[in-house]
């Protein structure tokens, strides 16, 4: 440990932020710009008969309106990820149109742009464009979209599925592996849609410069190279060359701003069209309609134990929903992120998961924080709890039973699962023992017998998880359908008096890049951390990195950063050896310097950095400069684990639950900034804690979305949390220089199902054993009658 | 309709569309960016400034309803480079993350302790409920208030 690495520094961003002077995509303005607003259906499905634009083109302020019919009806946002049937057909990939063309497939596609002066004359003129629709009968639950004579979301093809998949072992000896077990817990429900809800809606500017024939693209996006890619190559077949793509400040992501938007592609096109930048911020109902959602499995699994109550066997049949079209990483969500993962904490031998992923007359699903993996451990640890308390077990003692023995990845190999991974390292039984200490958990189960004499209901409920980070290398995800490369860049730039500019592909959005990797760069170059600026968000000022999510920026981002640093030390040597005439091999670098060993004699970083950019005094044969640029592809995932514990209190009037306490233990390897990784635990925690309590996206019979806004779609407020105690235990990651695993998405992974759990808990004895998400007092208290 | 107001201690005086929010007058005719518009039914406290001294959600304003009124903004809070107590205690305490709906959060935290110099962590959060954080889940901006408290206390 150096003076940074493992310190709560203070972040670098907080006082731009705290003073109102960060720079999200919606406070920028460019002279001439425009505003645009969209014409949006009303239908989930319905045939576009005629769109009437003139009265809208005749008011005040209009610039241009564009509708399907024109040009840009021909273009549209590819997908990133291909999954194929599991008989080998190649998956259903319909384009998804910048502008409705023939059909709407959800309410709130875009049927026209209207671009004016101002964002009020473009609002007014929108309500001008009148639409002729023949409305259809559409299908929203991905289940019901697998049924016969579902309405089809796209005519070409015979039925709704856009793919099916399964992984693990062979379902005959799963299927009869449960048939002969001790016992079978089988559950069937709805892990439900949520939206991501990043409290900055949706932003982008779209400005071609003509003189220079060149675009910038303002976003409000987690990946800008990515975006540049997706935009340039696949959705409008522009020069990469000839586009920016700058994203600053970005308001939260969660996933939803991974994606490439068909906004992104049409404001990219229409400021070319019109010759004047353009402007469009989505409002909270478009973000509620159109940012894609996350979850939507219907889901039917079983687990089998034998009479110790070792899990056998893991069999599970799941709908998972794409909508409308298939957004960028759609297809890996409900698959390679999800039953990859079905093997847990637990020495589960024989695992098998089928899934179907139907179209459904939604907007597109994908990944929101967590992506698959909260989904398969909601199923997992809802299994095995259920299982312990049929069985008579303590839910704490079956999973003790059932943990991997601990493996660190360098002495002992990593654990090969049923389901394709092979996890790094691990030592699982630890974190849920000192989860188990902090919540106090044999007198919690005093306490609860003894409230329950007073007509309180207690309940304690646990999570157990394991979670993949930074997936690569990129020739296995490539292997497995992704169409990019899951690498990262990281190039230092010392600067001629040693100052540091850090160029990174990774992103950041709330993580606090600007402070981690500024203290890794000033620990292991011994300089101060106010001398290093790390600098993303630009693709023309990094080179082609991939951006945030997956909790992958430290571990991948980092590394290669570290890669790079070590290049600049390795040169920085060979400098210092000739200004002190001494051999390289004589030489040690720490606190910013080289030292002969054994003498006074040093030079500091700063005089090489000097040096290396006015080499009058030169080693022969070394190149003058100090910049180094490194990608760093991993040779596997990191798999970060937890224990996550609640304790509620249900009312018996009501049904309300109040969460009394949270209690976390996550592994996340190595840790560089203890303070934003318990800020990252404690957001994850309380969005899990929003999905079992108070999320979940509804859509009618039509396809009405009546979920969309913030009055009628249940977040986490602060009176609904508790503070949420935290601890952690360190696995290193054997395989990265940095020995971390990645933070961001534990909470939301490890939360779900303890809440869930523990309302259960409260219930057990009422007859209670399971109740849909979110556990509304409606549904709560229904389920205490005997109703759910 | 012309309006006069004082914004951050400096007076101004505009011509506006009656319809225009005073969020948007902030942000679109004074350039001050700081206040965020996080939804449209007055329910995510981003938009948060101190009207005559009291936080309100600016998104539910009109600019003419804040004619002849004092309105301060997340960038008058600080004294030159000196933080507010409630900013210092955010940066301290990690009371934020993406920094979106920080500026509605701490000027709200302002008009809490103005009203409650010694809340407790239940009135902290029952102060907060007009105001979503998705990032933080709350804990720090919770702690920070708290924090912030006992400095201005002090």
């Amino acid at each position: 440990m150096g003076n940074f690495i493992g310190k709560s520094v203070k972040r670098k961003e907080d006082v731009r932020f705290l003073t109102g002077k960060g720079r999200y995509t919606d406070d920028i303005k460019l002279p001439g710009m425009t505003h645009a607003a969209f014409v949006r259906s009303p239908y989930a499905h319905a045939k576009i008969l005629n769109i009437d634009t003139s009265a809208a083109l005749r008011a005040e302020g209009v610039v241009a309106i564009f509708t399907g019919s024109d040009e840009c009806g021909n273009y549209g946002v590819p997908c990133g990820w291909q999954v194929n049937f599991k008989n080998g057909e190649t998956m259903r990939e319909p384009q998804q149109p910048l502008l409705a063309k023939g059909k709407v497939r959800y309410v709130g596609e875009a049927v026209a742009i209207v671009i004016a002066e101002t964002l009020e004359q473009a609002r007014d003129a929108a309500e001008l464009v009148e639409v002729d629709y023949e409305e259809l009968p559409a299908v929203t639950n991905p289940k019901e979209a697998m049924q016969d004579g579902a309405p089809l979301v796209h005519d070409q093809w015979p039925d709704n599925r856009a793919f099916d998949w399964c992984i693990g072992n062979d379902r005959a000896e799963v299927e009869k592996a449960l048939a002969s077990a001790h016992h079978v817990t089988e559950l069937e429900y709805v892990n439900q849609r949520l939206a991501p809800n990043a409290i900055e809606p949706r932003s982008y500017i779209a400005d071609y410069n003509v003189a220079e024939d060149k675009w910038t693209l303002y976003t409000s996006t987690q990946n800008p190279h990515l975006i540049r890619l997706l935009l340039c190559a696949f959705a409008l077949g522009i020069p990469e060359h000839k586009v920016r793509v700058v994203s600053y400040d970005v308001g939260g992501g969660f996933g939803s701003k991974i994606f490439h938007y068909t906004q992104e592609a049409l404001l990219t096109w229409v400021t070319k069209q019109i010759g004047r930048p353009v402007k469009w911020t989505a409002d909270r109902s478009e973000a509620f309609l159109t940012d894609a959602h996350g979850r939507d499995h219907v889901v039917k699994a079983k687990m089998g134990f034998d009479k110790e109550g070792k899990i056998v066997a893991l069999l599970a049949d799941e709908y998972c929903a794409m909508g409308a079209y298939l957004s960028t990483f759609a297809p890996a969500i409900p698959t390679y992120l999800h039953g990859t993962l079905f093997q847990g904490l637990y020495t589960t031998p024989l695992i098998h998961l089928d899934v179907t992923a139907p179209f459904t007359h939604t907007v597109p699903v994908d990944a929101y924080r967590g992506a698959g993996r909260p989904e398969a451990t909601y199923l997992l640890e809802r299994l095995i709890e259920t299982g312990a308390k049929e069985m008579g077990m303590d839910p704490a003692d079956i999973r003790f039973k059932n943990f991997i023995p601990a493996f660190d990845g360098v002495n002992q190999p990593g654990y090969q699962t049923q389901v394709a991974l092979q996890y790094d390292s691990g030592n699982y039984a630890p974190v849920l023992k000192r989860a188990l200490e902090m919540v106090d958990y044999e007198n919690f189960r005093k306490e609860q017998a003894e409230a329950r004499k007073q007509g309180k209901l207690l309940g304690i409920g646990i999570s157990t998880y394991i979670e993949a980070c930074g997936i690569a290398p990129s020739a296995v995800v490539g292997a497995l359908g992704a169409r990019a490369g899951l690498y990262e860049v990281g190039e230092v730039r010392v600067q001629p008096t040693g100052k540091v500019s850090i160029y990174t592909g990774s992103h950041a959005h709330g993580q606090g890049h600007e402070t981690t990797f500024a203290q890794i760069v000033a620990d292991k170059l011994g300089i101060s951390i106010e001398d290093v600026e790390i600098i993303h968000g630009d693709s023309e000022q990094s080179a082609f990195g991939m951006g945030t999510y997956g909790s992958r920026s430290l571990a991948v981002g980092g590394s290669a950063i570290v890669k790079s640093i070590e290049k600049v030390l390795e040169k920085g040597a060979k400098i210092a050896a000739h200004k002190l005439e001494a051999a390289v091999e004589d030489l040690e670098y720490a606190d910013g310097k080289w030292t002969v060993k054994g003498t006074d004699k040093s030079i500091s970083f700063g005089d090489v950095a000097l040096t290396a950019y006015v080499p009058h005094d030169y080693p022969e044969g070394v190149e003058p400069g100090l910049d180094f640029s490194s990608f760093y592809d991993p040779v596997n995932f990191t798999y970060p684990f937890g224990a996550h514990i609640a304790v509620v209190e249900v009312c018996p009037d009501t049904g309300k639950v109040t969460l009394k306490r949270f209690v976390t233990c996550d592994d996340v390897g190595n840790v560089i900034n203890p303070m934003i990784v318990d800020g990252q635990v404690h957001g994850g925690v309380v969005q899990g804690i929003g999905q079992a309590l108070l999320e979940g996206v509804v859509y009618d019979e039509n396809g009405q979305m009546v979920s969309g806004s913030y009055m009628d779609y249940a977040m986490p407020r602060a009176d609904d949390v508790p503070m949420i105690e935290t601890d952690r235990t360190v696995t290193p990651c054997p395989h990265n220089p940095l020995g971390v695993k990645g933070a961001g998405e534990a909470g939301t992974i490890g939360a779900t199902p303890a809440v869930v759990n523990a309302v259960v808990d409260a219930l057990w004895h009422l007859g209670v054993r399971d109740i849909a998400m979110p556990l509304t007092p409606a549904r709560v208290w229904a389920a205490m009658q005997g109703k759910s | 309709m012309k309006i006069s107001l004082t914004v951050n201690g400096k007076q101004y005086a505009h011509e506006v569309e009656p319809r225009m929010s005073l969020t948007h007058y902030l942000r679109e005719v004074l350039n001050l960016t700081g206040t965020h518009i996080g939804c449209d039914t007055s329910s995510c406290g981003a938009c948060t400034v101190l009207l005559d001294g009291v936080a309100v959600k600016s998104c539910t304003i009109l600019a003419v309803q804040a004619d002849g009124c004092e309105v301060t903004t997340i960038e008058g809070l600080a004294q030159g480079s000196d933080l507010h107590p409630i900013q210092e205690a955010f940066r301290e305490h990690h009371g934020l993350q993406c920094g979106f709906c920080t500026p509605g959060m701490v000027m709200t935290a302002v008009d809490i302790l103005q009203n409650n110099p010694n809340p407790s962590e239940e009135e902290i959060r029952h102060g907060l409920e007009g105001n979503f954080c998705r990032c933080t889940g709350y804990h720090n901006i919770v702690k920070s208030i708290q924090h912030a408290a006992e400095k201005i206390n002090a």
